[in-house]
């Protein structure tokens, strides 16, 4: 049972339950239609990893992922799951073992949260002690507080019923999940925060998950592999998210994931992982002869004053390098102040709008550790990174920066 | 013929009632036979039909303008409330004792029975026509009135329809203890089964069942009639979709 | 008030129906025979025919609940019987009660059973269509959710689909509830007593009428509340407040 693994723990394990996930030249052909709405799909989703099913509307994304449950009967071809079909099972036997979370959540009013999240082990027979463990255990995980099981849908914001929703699918420890647009119906502020604590949950749960949107930027977002889907359910790239950035299949997929492509990739990088450059960092009262020695070593030949700790205060003006010592005469003040861990799109994003060519960058404890400026990102760009990592990754160096840190899991 | 009806037993008799005049119970009259079945029935049908009239007239402006300015919920629904538990009975012959018998005041005391479902469903009619239709309906300059009248009640009419309907039955129903205020409608062999025997009375029975039924029916023309083109395709395209999940047993279209 | 034609009609119905009774010129001659006295001391006449009416409203409920709803849910199931059902509950409700009584009565005789089956009729259609309506209107995400678990047709309908119809079921027993006590003012027609027989003995005499009328709506009303009550305390969840 992979509960006993946490962030705090240390490397996060796959969890022991997840299964791997295979399509087998899956076709749905409903009577009547001219084409069939899944045609021939073949993939194989790794144990523990994220899929995504993208595509334009009326691809079968949606028709592909229910048909893992057999909500939607296979017409020719199998999915096997940890290499069984899932046409041995009786359907909602079936089902039980398999979590699922819709984009209209479908929390049942008529139950308390945890009667809501009891549901499949309800079904499974589990005895009360360990069905109220198991609640107690998922709304912490999901981040409400305990007295919340009591609660009915009614009493709870959109994103928390969402993350009810989440967690009911999870009560019995599937060792897959299905997810429709599962965000889709949130609001797009409490959107990324649900996105991100979705994916430091699957840092811990290392679950087997197929995940549908509509939404490009979601799916690199959150998908370990993307499968495109183009209009009648054909395949047309099947790749982790760095590959479809960088290697489009096809014109439809180069058009599908947009022309912004290279911009996409920043949603993958952090500040941390590229060349920053370097500025002189001076402090209010430092010889000035001294300053000027720093200047020419330096990127940006701009003096950044620092205080004590390393913060920083400002960007020095030229009046303040004229006499014996460094007086505190700012030309621009510090902000913005971009964080090693900030993900390189959001940086961008910080220096686009302060309409700033470049900002410090400080680490965990606001001492400054490089400038990031605009020329290092698109110099950042053009060269072809090795390995990008996905989205997993990514969640999970940061929890491990996290805990390290002893910073807050959740809002 | 009379070996059919007698073999239909009292039911043979009371339809032989209807057809034929035959004497009264105590000898005296002639009862029965077409003629003073269609009086009976006239007669029944001019008192529900006018109680039903003045009702609508009456109770279909409050109940849609209550609907319109969507304030005194209350008040429409108390009515609801208090009308439902009012028995019809106690009703007419409360009207009777304190009022005296007559054509008008049996006739008030059903038109009181036929208010609140007319006031009730005009209410929830015309609450019930979506608010962002209205919304596009003032924001295009029509007032208030024309509002009501021309957006709302249009599109609250099958529902309004629907409350008259449910109104002239129970009157039609009740106007059968009207004989008791001397009006003698359909009930009077009912009441009064001394002079014209059971065969009377069971043949008054199924005449105001049929009445009933035909006003229905008619009412029912006239719904249907009244349901704006628009709606009418709309509900048969809800009723063909389906639903959209699956059982274990059965597979799905889904779009 | 007294019509030549009329008294001996009531005085020719009492016999047929009730046997002989007190004239209203006998009591209560002040105030138009409308006196509280009169009604404190025969107060317990009333009683036998509240308790006949009681029963007569409360058992044709509990049945008629049961049928309609085992009719909502075949027809839930098998669709194709809808339209079927809805015209047969809705024709019931169309007979006029009296009239209903009386041709019942050449079938299955006089007294508390015909009446039964005549009221148990008239549930039908109030219930059945809540019923009905109240599964119709559960959202479809959520039943398709509660399928993606798991769950088997039977568990949703009964532990997803019913209770979240509760309410609007409920809505349709208290209304039944209510109409059930005003048609049984009628039962008398089929011989099965209650408060209408007594409104009926006695037309004349305002007291009677009056004692007779206000017992029937207060008894409405009590079922209804009632109905309202049990409806609070088996759905919970209407009661939380909403964020």
């Amino acid at each position: 049972m992979p509960t006993e693994t946490k962030a705090q723990d240390g490397a996060p394990t796959i969890g022991s339950d997840a299964a791997p996930l295979e399509f087998r030249e899956v076709v749905k052909h409903y009577p009547g239609a001219e084409r069939p709405a899944v045609n021939k799909l073949s993939l194989e989703v790794p144990a523990g990893e994220i899929c995504v099913l993208v595509g334009p509307s009326g691809c079968g994304k949606t028709t592909a992922m229910r048909m893992v449950n057999r909500m939607i009967d296979i017409s020719d071809g199998d999915i096997l799951i940890g290499g069984k079909s899932v046409r041995d099972r009786r359907p909602s036997e079936l089902r039980r073992e398999i979590g699922y979370v819709i984009q209209q959540i479908g929390l049942f009013p008529h139950k308390t949260i945890g009667e809501n999240i009891a549901t499949v082990p309800h079904l499974l027979g589990w005895n009360k002690q360990r069905t109220n463990e198991r609640v107690e255990e998922l709304l912490e995980l999901i981040g409400l507080p305990g007295d919340f099981r009591d609660r009915y849908p009614s009493q709870l914001s959109g994103g928390q019923r969402q993350r009810v929703g989440v967690a009911r699918a999870l009560a019995a420890d599937p060792p897959l999940m299905l997810m429709d647009e599962p965000f889709g119906a949130i609001d797009p502020i409490n959107r990324e925060r649900l996105q991100n604590e979705f994916l430091r949950l699957q840092a811990e749960l290392r679950k087997t998950i197929v995940f549908v949107t509509h939404d490009i930027d979601e799916a690199i977002k959150m998908g370990d592999r993307i499968a495109i889907l183009k209009e009648g359910g054909i395949l047309a790239q099947y790749a982790t998210p760095a590959e479809l950035l960088m290697y489009p299949a096809s014109p439809f997929v180069e058009d599908f994931v947009g022309s912004d492509r290279a911009l996409k990739r920043l949603a993958l990088q952090r500040v941390r992982d590229i060349d920053l450059w370097t500025a002189p960092l001076v402090r209010i009262g430092e010889p000035v002869s001294e300053v000027k020695a720093k200047l020419s070593e330096a990127d940006l030949e701009i003096p950044l004053v620092v205080d004590d700790q390393g913060r920083p205060k400002g960007w020095l003006s030229e009046r303040g390098l004229q006499g014996e010592r460094v007086r505190e005469d700012f030309r621009s003040p510090a902000e913005p102040i971009v964080e090693l861990d900030d993900i390189l799109r959001d940086a961008l994003s910080d220096l686009l709008s302060a309409d700033s060519q470049y900002g410090p960058v400080v680490d965990a404890d606001g001492r400054v550790a490089g400038v990031l400026s605009i020329e290092a990102l698109s110099h950042a760009l053009s060269v072809p990174a090795e390995h990008l990592p996905s989205a997993t990754e990514l969640a999970i160096s940061t929890a491990e920066h996290d805990a390290a840190d002893g910073a807050e899991e959740f809002a | 013929m009379t070996t059919i009806f007698a073999a239909l037993g009292p039911f043979g008799d009371a339809i032989d009632f209807i057809f034929q005049q035959r004497e009264s119970q105590a000898g005296t009259v002639q009862v029965g036979g077409l003629g003073e079945i269609w009086e009976l029935t006239w007669m029944h049908l001019k008192l529900s039909l006018a109680a039903t009239a003045i009702a609508t007239a009456v109770a279909l402006p409050i109940g849609v303008w209550l609907g319109h300015i969507g304030r005194y919920q209350f008040l429409a629904i108390s009515t609801s409330n208090i009308g439902r538990a009012v028995p019809a009975l106690g009703l007419v012959v409360f009207f009777i004792a304190f009022l005296g018998v007559g054509f008008g005041n049996v006739c008030l005391a059903l038109v009181l029975l036929a208010i609140p479902p007319i006031i009730t469903n005009a209410y929830v009619g015309i609450r019930g026509v979506d608010r962002e239709t209205v919304d596009a309906a003032k924001g295009n300059g029509l007032t208030g009135m024309q509002i009501a009248g021309r957006v709302e009640l249009p599109l609250a009419l099958p529902t309004i329809m629907a409350g008259i309907r449910i109104a002239l039955v129970s009157v039609i129903a009740t106007a059968t203890i009207a004989p008791l205020a001397n009006v003698d409608t359909l009930g009077r062999p009912i009441v009064s089964p001394n002079v014209y025997g059971t065969a009377g009375q069971l043949a008054a029975c199924i005449v105001v069942a049929l009445v009933t039924f035909a006003a229905d029916a008619a009412m029912a023309a006239l719904q249907r009639a009244v349901t704006p083109r628009g709606i009418k395709i709309q509900a048969s395209q809800s009723r063909s979709r389906g639903r959209r999940f699956v059982s274990p047993k059965r597979s799905i279209q889904s779009t | 008030m007294s019509d030549l034609t009329y008294i001996p009609v009531l005085a020719q119905l009492n016999d047929d129906f009730f046997g002989n009774r007190e004239g209203a010129a006998d009591r209560c001659p002040g105030n138009n025979g409308l006196c509280p006295g009169w009604i404190a001391d025969n107060f317990s006449d009333y009683l036998h025919p509240f308790w006949e009416h009681v029963l007569l409203s409360i058992v044709p409920l509990a049945i008629g609940f049961v049928i309609a709803t085992s009719l909502a849910l075949f027809a839930h199931r098998y669709r194709v019987a809808q339209p079927f059902f809805l015209a047969f509950v809705g024709a019931l409700f169309t007979i006029p009660s009296i009239a209903f009584y009386l041709i019942l009565l050449n079938i299955t005789g006089r007294g508390f059973g015909t009446a039964v089956v005549v009221l148990t009729a008239y549930t039908q259609v109030l219930i059945y269509r809540n019923v009905m309506t109240g599964l119709q209107e559960v959202p479809a995400e959520t039943v398709d959710v509660a399928n993606g678990m798991g769950l088997s047709q039977r568990q949703i309908l009964f532990r997803v689909e019913l209770p979240m119809a509760l309410p609007t079921i409920f809505a349709g027993l208290r209304i039944a509830a209510s109409s059930t006590v005003g048609i049984a003012g009628f039962a008398f027609f089929a011989g099965a007593g209650g408060l209408g027989g007594e409104i009926f003995s006695d037309p004349a005499f305002k007291g009677n009428v009056v004692t007779a009328s206000l017992l029937m709506i207060l008894l409405a009303t009590a079922l209804e509340l009632i109905v309202l009550l049990v409806q609070r305390l088996c759905t919970p969840w209407e009661r939380a407040v909403a964020t």
